[in-house]
């Protein structure tokens, strides 16, 4: 193989103190021009240093290459001078990253970032550096480049942004792209876009690519070769049909066993039995506005509207959507964190939507929520068996008794009982999420409300949670809405699915309905976009 | 809308939410005045030695100080309204002369004060920055943790046993040699040099304080992600920093140059005294012991507006720095 | 508390301005031991220099005792600063905290005010409630909490902001908590840190304030204070230099180590901010 880039034995030490010595050890991966090549692994493997390596960019001082090399054309990058280093940046070897509205400066225009590469790096008359910059965000299927050269980042979307970002990194076409986690911030329809982009653009000027994700979906689309990075280590690499389809190393089968399949459940009878009825739920927000007309123009955003839903004893309904589809909203406005404008919100028959606080505090007990952000879900200053036991006592409960049931709760949900005593940060983020389940679970609730209950997580942790969370609907003939962003997940959790977009509900049934013969061009469009759709993860491991 | 129509709409927003703010002022200043026991016509009696009750009523039914307080406000709202901040009983003058007279004083000192404050502030905070960990950044953090720890009025007395008394560099007050007669450019040297000793008496605090504040905010800046991009497009780090993380660390500089300009008059209260320049902030104090409640109305109003505009000005240099500023 | 002195510990300055605050204090309690009478008393010689006539740091006009002065105007100083610290605290403590969570017209009202308070000169409108109430320790007090809360209630407002929205105040909504409980037993424990902070800061910035109300003359006339010091001793910069200096450098090396102490704590409950400079 001709390789363009050539790393070998590269170790990445770690501060002193540190949980292990090296955050990279050992590694070797090759890159070949033309090709993709994925890095998979998850949080903590490694996978961002290695990239961030190969442009120098690594935390300085703490963080450093220690040993190996980076052969990029015959050139040791670990071993050239600073000056050589940014001359290869940005012009040899280039770079997007994962959250395009942080990675641009904010105070700078689009035109004015993109032209910093051509001056920097080739030496052209402003005009030409002009006409090249509309070019390249024409190229990147930007509409009207003239607008946006003189626009600012915040102005732009996020998969704009995406793109202007590509465009700047592909000015003056490098040999290696280096793509860190590029559509892990982005919405799945934009994320099929700018993955269709960047396979685009690598073809057209034979640039070989170094991806960074954390998702077998789309590593699935998009590789040629894969490595999966375990704790520091290259566990496997290879051709991605043997890796995807094949997986020799025991880690990488165990991450993809916890893929979820695309394929739905199958379903379970339907009780008659109704426990949430939701009808007609409208709730508008407005923004700006205000001062004569001086402000902002005034925002009036539907996240709601009209929406109704039908929750069956022991149902799960997943309520599915991108972001700003107003999903969270209606999940808010059920367990009367928001207030609903109109419509009904019928848990066993009683419309909870007008009751006042004093008078809804009874009917919290049947209704729960589990969150999505672990580190942010429970108060860092309480112990773990405060939160949990807080709920009962709340309700009535006398203190000897919840403490009792608390530490029950700590066992159903898989944590030990010394939990009860120690502070959330002792835990780890899938733990964390164990003890919210534990603190919904506390209050005998009827229903459930899960908001993204998994998104924050890593695909192993996230496979144990929703196994916990099925485990736990069993267990307690619980009814749960569940919201989320990810249609794998919703095949494998939900008996239904309502689909939102723009605040509406644009489609509703039972899942494997809903996943074969989708009415609405907005699910088509969001199950055609689901990363790596063609690949069954679940069969090829079962197959083994 | 492009970007130039939204600044002025921005400008426009903070222009009339200053409205409000400067009419509590005036009622809240107006009613803390009452407060105070005794009037004008008080005071006067008290220097004239023996007033007769019947004088003084004849002096409040005069001055309208024998009217109910609402319409005292009303009657003063509206005097305002006509550019008419009454009169003072202490100075025989309208207050708007008087005001006048020692506006101009107060806002050199301040328009220095700032430049020097912010400009210096933001020089030494960059240099510290830059020079992260090392004697530069340590010299210029013990620096300003010494200024930002010493008493204004202090400060002004050291400067002057050191800088007029022992080395006779700099006058000890006033805001110019009057016997001298200065004409023309002359004068212009004289009121600076009579200028030095009060800005950087009354600059030395704030610019520890901008100095702190652009250090950290450096700091804060050149961990953000588009650093990173910037390092990954090749740009040297002489660029990144004066290019990328400059301008956005400016910022909260520039905010709190804004907050500061209230404080900023407190001080000149002060300094002024200190150096007997003949500003507002003296005025204030001189008319405070005097009691004279319109000349002190019309003082603080005219500083309220002092601030007002000169925030108006930040406003407008933050909107040129910041685009995102129509969006909040 | 031990791995909290350890984190503290770790900056030396912020030693270094604990001990020279426990100094200030330790003289602050042993003024009337040290010195018995009354600061204002003429103890002998007057415009004696340091060293001289028995004056270890000189005396004044009249003949007082600068060191004396300079030992009860430390009862002063931290007198007055804690004590309008702990008003301004409680004060902005409330009116954030409320404002933040409750939002709508509380809110309104709130920032209406510290904007009210941005733009009026603060120091100018201290000098006027002293005036107006007349010169007193309580007047002082009032004076500078007046001033100060705004920015306390600012703080706190924001504090509120942000927590009132996360996850684990939301999930004690959904537990049907009451406000009250979770203002004070969810919200408030996540922001004592910055509170702390400003509060330890506050004091420095109000003993600056009182010395300056007692420097333009201000001061209660019954006790002795630095800033009264310095005012009655800046007629005789050129022949007595020592009046001005001594009681200005208590001053400074005060508020030096109060604001040391501040940034100690500041880095110590932010751990990770400290690691970031």
């Amino acid at each position: 193989m001709n390789a363009l880039l050539d790393i070998r034995d590269l170790h990445i030490a770690l501060p002193e103190g540190s949980q292990r010595p090296y955050a990279v050890e050992a590694a070797d991966l090759q890159l070949a021009p033309n090709e993709i090549l994925c890095v998979v692994g998850e949080s903590g493997s490694g996978k961002s240093l290695t990239a961030r390596a190969l442009m120098g960019l690594l935390p300085k001082p703490h963080v450093r290459v220690a040993k190996g090399a980076i052969d990029f054309l015959g050139e040791d990058l670990t071993a050239v001078s600073d000056a050589r280093l940014r001359q290869i940046r940005g012009s040899e070897i280039s770079m997007i990253f994962q959250e395009p509205m942080t990675a641009l400066n904010p105070v700078m225009t689009i035109g004015r970032q993109i032209d910093e590469v051509f001056r920097f790096h080739a030496k052209m008359p402003g005009r030409e550096r002009r006409d090249r910059a509309l070019a390249l965000l024409a190229d990147v299927h930007l509409p009207n480049p003239a607008q946006i050269v003189r626009a600012y980042p915040h102005e732009l979307s996020g998969g704009q942004r995406q793109r202007a970002m590509i465009a700047m990194a592909l000015a003056l076409d490098p040999k290696i792209l280096i793509a860190d986690e590029p559509t892990t911030a982005l919405d799945v329809t934009t994320q099929a876009q700018i993955l269709k982009l960047i396979k685009e653009m690598q073809a057209a000027h034979n640039t070989g690519v170094l991806f960074i994700t954390h998702d077998f979906g789309v590593v699935a689309d998009i590789a040629d070769r894969v490595a999966v990075m375990q704790n520091g280590l290259v566990v496997e690499t290879g051709p991605a049909a043997e890796v995807l389809n094949a997986p020799q190393h025991a880690y990488t089968k165990s991450l993809m066993a916890a893929v979820p399949s695309l394929t739905p459940r199958p379903a379970r009878p339907r009780s008659e039995e109704r426990v949430l009825e939701v009808k007609g739920l409208t709730k508008t927000y407005r923004g700006g506005g205000g001062f004569f007309g001086l402000g902002a123009p005034a925002r009036i955003v539907k996240a709601a509207a009209d929406v109704t839903l039908d929750l069956r004893r022991g149902e799960t309904l997943g309520i599915v959507g991108e972001s700003g589809s107003g999903k969270s909203t209606v999940a808010r406005c059920i367990v009367r964190l928001n207030d609903a404008d109109s419509g009904e919100i019928l848990l066993d028959g009683v419309d909870l939507r007008p009751l006042a606080r004093a008078a809804m505090r009874p009917h919290r007990a049947k209704i729960q929520m589990v969150f999505q952000d672990p580190y942010a879900s429970l108060n860092p200053r309480t112990r773990v068996g405060r939160i949990i036991a807080q709920g009962p006592m709340i309700q009535g409960m006398d203190a000897a008794e919840a403490e009792a049931k608390a530490r029950e709760l700590l066992g159903i949900v898989g944590l030990d009982e010394r939990a009860y005593d120690r502070f959330p940060h002792e835990f780890s983020g899938g733990q964390r999420q164990r003890i919210g389940v534990a603190r919904a679970l506390a209050l005998e609730p009827e229903v459930l409300v899960a908001d993204e209950p998994v998104s924050a997580l890593d695909v192993s942790i996230q496979d144990q949670i929703l196994k916990l969370l099925d485990e736990i609907r069993e267990r307690m003939n619980l009814s749960m809405v569940f919201i989320t962003h990810d249609l794998r997940v919703a095949a494998q959790v939900c008996d239904r699915l309502a689909v939102m977009r723009y605040g509406k509900v644009v489609e509703e049934g039972p899942t494997a309905a809903v996943f074969a013969d989708p009415q609405d061009d907005y699910t088509k469009a969001l199950l055609d976009a689901v990363p790596g759709k063609s690949w069954l993860p679940g069969a090829t491991v079962a197959a083994q | 809308m492009d970007h130039f129509t939204r600044r002025i709409r921005y400008v426009l927003k903070r222009l009339l939410q200053a409205v409000p703010i400067v009419l509590a002022i005036i009622v809240m200043n107006f009613f803390l005045l009452q407060l105070a026991e005794g009037d004008a016509v008080d005071v006067l009696a008290g220097e004239a030695g023996s007033a007769t009750p019947e004088y003084m009523a004849e002096l409040r039914a005069k001055f309208g100080l024998d009217q109910p307080l609402p319409v005292q406000l009303v009657l003063y709202l509206k005097n305002i309204a006509s550019f008419d901040l009454g009169y003072s009983f202490r100075h025989e003058m309208p207050v708007l002369d008087l005001v006048l007279d020692r506006f101009f004083a107060t806002v050199l000192l301040m328009v220095s004060t700032i430049l020097l404050a912010v400009g210096f502030g933001v020089l030494l905070g960059l240099l510290a920055a830059t020079g992260l960990n090392t004697w530069r950044d340590t010299a210029i953090s013990i620096f300003a943790l010494i200024t930002y720890a010493t008493p204004l009025f202090w400060v002004g007395l050291m400067l002057i046993v050191v800088f007029s008394l022992t080395l006779g560099w700099f006058p000890t007050s006033g805001m110019e040699n009057i016997a001298a007669f200065h004409e023309g450019w002359d004068r212009v040297v004289d009121i600076a040099h009579h200028l030095v000793l009060p800005t950087i008496t009354l600059s030395l605090f704030y610019l520890a304080l901008y100095t702190r504040l652009m250090r950290a905010s450096m700091l804060e800046q050149a961990g953000q992600d588009y650093v990173t991009t910037a390092r990954a497009k090749g740009l040297t780090e002489r660029r990144i920093m004066f290019v990328h993380v400059l301008r956005n660390a400016l910022l909260p500089v520039v905010t709190m140059a804004g907050v500061q300009v209230g404080a900023l008059i407190g001080g000149s209260v002060i300094v002024e005294s200190v150096f007997a320049w003949p500003g507002l902030g003296m005025l204030a104090f001189e008319a405070l012991f005097a009691r004279d409640l319109n000349l002190l109305l019309g003082i603080f109003l005219l500083s309220a507006l002092l601030v007002v505009a000169v925030n108006l000005v930040v406003d407008i240099i933050y909107s040129t720095l910041d685009p995102r500023i129509e969006v909040s | 508390m031990l791995a909290f002195w350890k984190l503290y510990r770790r900056n030396l300055s912020a030693v270094l301005g604990l001990a020279i605050l426990l100094l200030v204090f330790a003289v602050a309690a042993t003024a009337h031991l040290f010195f018995p009478d009354d600061p204002f008393r003429l103890a002998g010689k007057s415009m004696s220099p340091p060293g001289a006539a028995g004056f270890l740091l000189g005396s004044d006009s009249l003949g007082r005792d600068i060191a004396a002065g300079i030992a009860h105007g430390a009862k002063t100083s931290l007198l007055i600063g804690l004590l309008a610290t702990f008003v301004a605290v409680v004060t902005g403590v409330l009116m954030g905290a409320l404002a933040g969570y409750y939002g709508g017209w509380v809110d309104d009202l709130l920032m209406r005010t510290t904007e009210m308070f941005q733009t009026i000169p603060s120091f100018v409108f201290a000098i006027l409630l002293v005036a107006i109430m007349k010169p007193s320790i309580e007047s002082i007090v009032i004076a500078i909490a007046v001033v100060s809360w705004p920015a306390v209630a600012r703080l706190v407002r924001g504090e509120f902001l942000s927590l009132k929205n996360r996850e684990f105040v939301q999930a004690c909504h959904t537990l049907g908590m009451g406000d009250f409980r979770i203002m004070l037993g969810e919200i408030l424990p996540n922001c004592l840190s910055p509170i702390i902070v400003i509060g330890s800061l506050m004091v420095a910035t109000a003993i600056l304030i009182e010395s300056g109300l007692a420097f333009l003359g201000l001061g209660d006339p019954n006790i002795m204070s630095w800033g009264f010091q310095i005012g009655a001793g800046r007629t005789l910069l050129r022949s007595a230099w020592w009046v001005c200096t001594f009681p200005g450098i208590a001053i400074l090396i005060t508020v030096l180590a109060i604001n040391l102490v501040g940034e100690g704590l500041n880095d110590a409950l932010n751990p990770r901010l400290r690691e970031r400079t």
